[in-house]
């Protein structure tokens, strides 16, 4: 028994830090701005293909095409930031989730035209494609892999955040924007440097979450929902909510899974509004 | 004014020079299509259009003389109210001489009740589940149910040795209509359903899913799930979790493992039991020659059932529309319909005059690796299967 909640656990905590890489960087962001970006899974997703295509096409090695997704994805979110983004920073949410839903199914439409709709095929090296025998369980070499990969980024990301002079501006803007730029921080370029790391996590997200749970179109629309829980539970602008709130979902999820399947998406949705009625900004949100 | 009067004279010219193309040749007959070609449904529509540009080189692109027409129209997925439109502006305003298409349930219940009320024969594509037709007399099927192809596969598990499988579905429509039939078919056999789980269609991680699956120890799992997405993640998982180890045979529909997404499940896809109206390994002549012009035309891709219902629709309207020299007629259309019987890419197939529905072989068939590429084996075949539904 003790066995199968630890194997829950793994496995939850796996697709946590999943859901950790690719809502983190909305997260600081929608701290930051207060702007609603739903374009963010769709940076997830770009991640994915551009991953997918280096080792499909070009035959570069998994491990090698991942900081190229996260540049590739930090770069294209970076161009789309000053273009477009940047010019509906003060109005109200409603136009800037129009804009970026509108996003978001602009990029399902174009990636169906350059990939095509059919999930795309991805083959993991040999040291992460086969499994761990532990009794009656089997440790997919691939989860471990995302634990301690996403723990790295984790550490760096925190360590970033609360040790850093970057990550200590990034914090005074977030509590509050204006007494930061009055104290002669440009907070306009803060907010573009977050954005470029926050859309390279989210195209790493996408790179790693490939081999797990598969890459077509609709992957931004999938994931959607999770990203946003993730935020919302985070409470906004905080790297730690973020990650608590990720791996709470990664692990309730699977356990919810395991131990009631009658549930389905159920228990997901009540875990949300039981956070939010106890805490209506979010797990880590500063009354 | 007087660009004005320019544009007016061109416009009398071009309505006078149309008209005369016209009158100088017979009115082309006009096929209607309501089909997916965009959104989830994309691959689908890629794949309509590449059998129609290879059924008409083979086929030609005229009967008895006349032009044959086809206006395609889109219904952008699971959209009943889009399609029931499209078939009103087809039938009204194009004034065409049949429908054809419908990759989804709901759209083509909707298109139902225009063809009954215009008397409006329609090919069903896809469109898989049982009795659908029943109400509409103007309607034949060129795809397959899912209790046809789920039926055999069921008695082919107990059949092979499986007593206690676990059935896990999709909560959705389809997928509850095929998980139902394979555990009734199943203890109607005589086996035991260990379990049962109903999977979200958000649903993304499977582990503990498969982990419930691992615990309950049975002999074999049966699987329906969007294929998509979800079914491929789920049998990539399947293997890293080590299901194939624990001796659990994984049985499912064959539009899990088609041609086309063999590729993106990989080595997970290896030793998957399916049973499907249609396998690209076919060994026929005429199998043979629709993989290689289809594979031509699509640019290495290979057919999937999608395309065989779509090449076999259109040798069905061809056939029946053939068979009226001058003027069609819908009831006439019906009759020829209800007699159909040929040879497909997927082997022999018929209408039933009783349902209008059709009966094919269903075959059980084994992914493997073949020559460096996973393909769906042959390993047994039910003959001329009808709906077991539709004739209970």
């Amino acid at each position: 028994m003790i066995g199968n909640l630890l194997y829950i656990l793994f496995s939850g905590v796996a697709y946590g830090v999943l859901l950790f890489l690719m809502s983190a960087g909305l997260a600081v962001t929608q701290g930051l701005m207060r702007f609603a970006n739903l374009a963010h899974a769709a940076f997830a997703m770009l991640g994915g293909y551009v991953a997918v295509t280096l080792m499909n096409a070009e035959g570069w090695p998994f491990l090698l095409t991942l900081p190229v997704a996260a540049l590739a994805t930090a770069i294209f979110a970076g161009v789309l930031e000053r273009l477009l983004f940047r010019r509906f920073y003060n109005v109200s949410q409603l136009y800037q989730i129009m804009l970026t839903v509108g996003i978001v199914s602009m990029s399902v439409a174009s990636v169906t035209f350059i990939w095509g709709s059919v999930n795309q095929p991805v083959r993991m090296p040999d040291y992460l494609s086969s499994s761990i025998q532990i009794g009656n369980f089997d440790i997919d070499k691939y989860r471990l892999f995302l634990i301690l990969a996403g723990g790295l980024v984790v550490w760096a990301l925190i360590y970033g955040i609360d040790s850093t002079s970057f990550g200590a501006k990034v914090r005074a803007a977030v509590d509050n924007r204006r007494v930061t730029s009055s104290c002669g921080i440009n907070v306009d370029r803060l907010f573009m440097l977050a954005f470029f790391i926050g859309s390279a996590l989210a195209g790493l997200g996408g790179a790693l979450s490939v081999n797990l749970v598969g890459l077509s179109p609709t992957f931004a629309l999938d994931f959607l929902a999770y990203v946003l829980i993730v935020v919302t539970l985070g409470g906004h602008g905080s790297m730690k909510g973020a990650l608590a709130a990720a791996l709470l979902l990664g692990v309730v999820d699977v356990a919810g899974k395991y131990y009631i399947p009658q549930t389905g998406p159920f228990i997901i949705y009540a875990l949300t509004v039981i956070v939010l009625f106890w805490r209506p900004h979010g797990l880590f949100a500063k009354a | 004014m007087k660009r004005y009067r320019f544009v007016i004279v061109l416009a009398l010219a071009m309505l006078v020079l149309g008209s005369g193309a016209v009158l100088g040749q017979q009115t082309p007959i006009r096929i209607g299509i309501i089909y997916s070609f965009s959104g989830a449904g994309g691959t689908a529509g890629k794949e309509f259009d590449d059998v129609v540009a290879v059924f008409q080189k083979q086929h030609g692109d005229t009967i008895n003389g006349r032009k044959v027409e086809i206006i395609r129209r889109d219904d952008g997925g699971i959209a009943p109210d889009n399609a029931k439109r499209l078939a009103q502006e087809l039938v009204v305003q194009q004034h065409v001489d049949v429908l054809a298409g419908l990759i989804f349930t709901p759209n083509a219940v909707a298109v139902g009740t225009v063809s009954t009320q215009a008397k409006m024969p329609v090919f069903i594509v896809n469109a898989t589940t049982s009795n659908i037709m029943a109400k509409n007399p103007y309607m034949s099927r060129y795809s397959m149910t899912a209790t046809q192809v789920t039926v055999p596969l069921a008695k082919y598990a107990y059949k092979t040795g499986q007593r206690n499988m676990y059935v896990v579905f999709m909560d959705y429509g389809p997928g509850i209509d095929s998980g139902q039939t394979f555990e009734s078919a199943f203890t109607a056999e005589g086996g035991k359903i260990a379990g049962e789980i109903r999977v979200p269609v958000t649903a993304t991680d499977f582990s503990a899913y498969l982990q419930r699956v691992k615990d309950a120890k049975p002999d074999g799992m049966y699987i329906f799930l969007n294929a998509s997405g979800a079914g491929t993640a789920f049998l990539k998982q399947a293997k890293a979790q080590g299901l194939g180890g624990a001796g659990i045979k994984i049985f499912c529909s064959g539009d899990l493992v088609t041609e086309q997404s063999l590729p993106a499940i990989g080595d997970a896809a290896a030793g998957v039991i399916s049973s499907m109206n249609y396998s690209g390994t076919h060994d026929s002549k005429m199998n043979r020659d629709f993989v290689k012009a289809f594979m031509a035309q699509s640019g290495g891709l290979p057919p999937t059932f999608g395309g065989v219902g779509t090449y076999d629709t259109f040798t069905a309207i061809y056939k029946v529309l053939e068979a009226q020299k001058g003027q069609i007629d819908p009831d006439k259309t019906m009759d020829l319909v209800k007699a159909l019987k040929f040879e497909s890419p997927r082997g022999p197939i018929a209408i039933d005059p009783d349902t209008r529905d059709i009966i094919q072989n269903v075959y059980i068939r084994r992914t493997e690796l073949k020559g460096g590429k996973l393909v769906n084996t042959e390993i047994d075949t039910y003959p001329m299967v009808k709906d077991p539904s539709e004739h209970a």
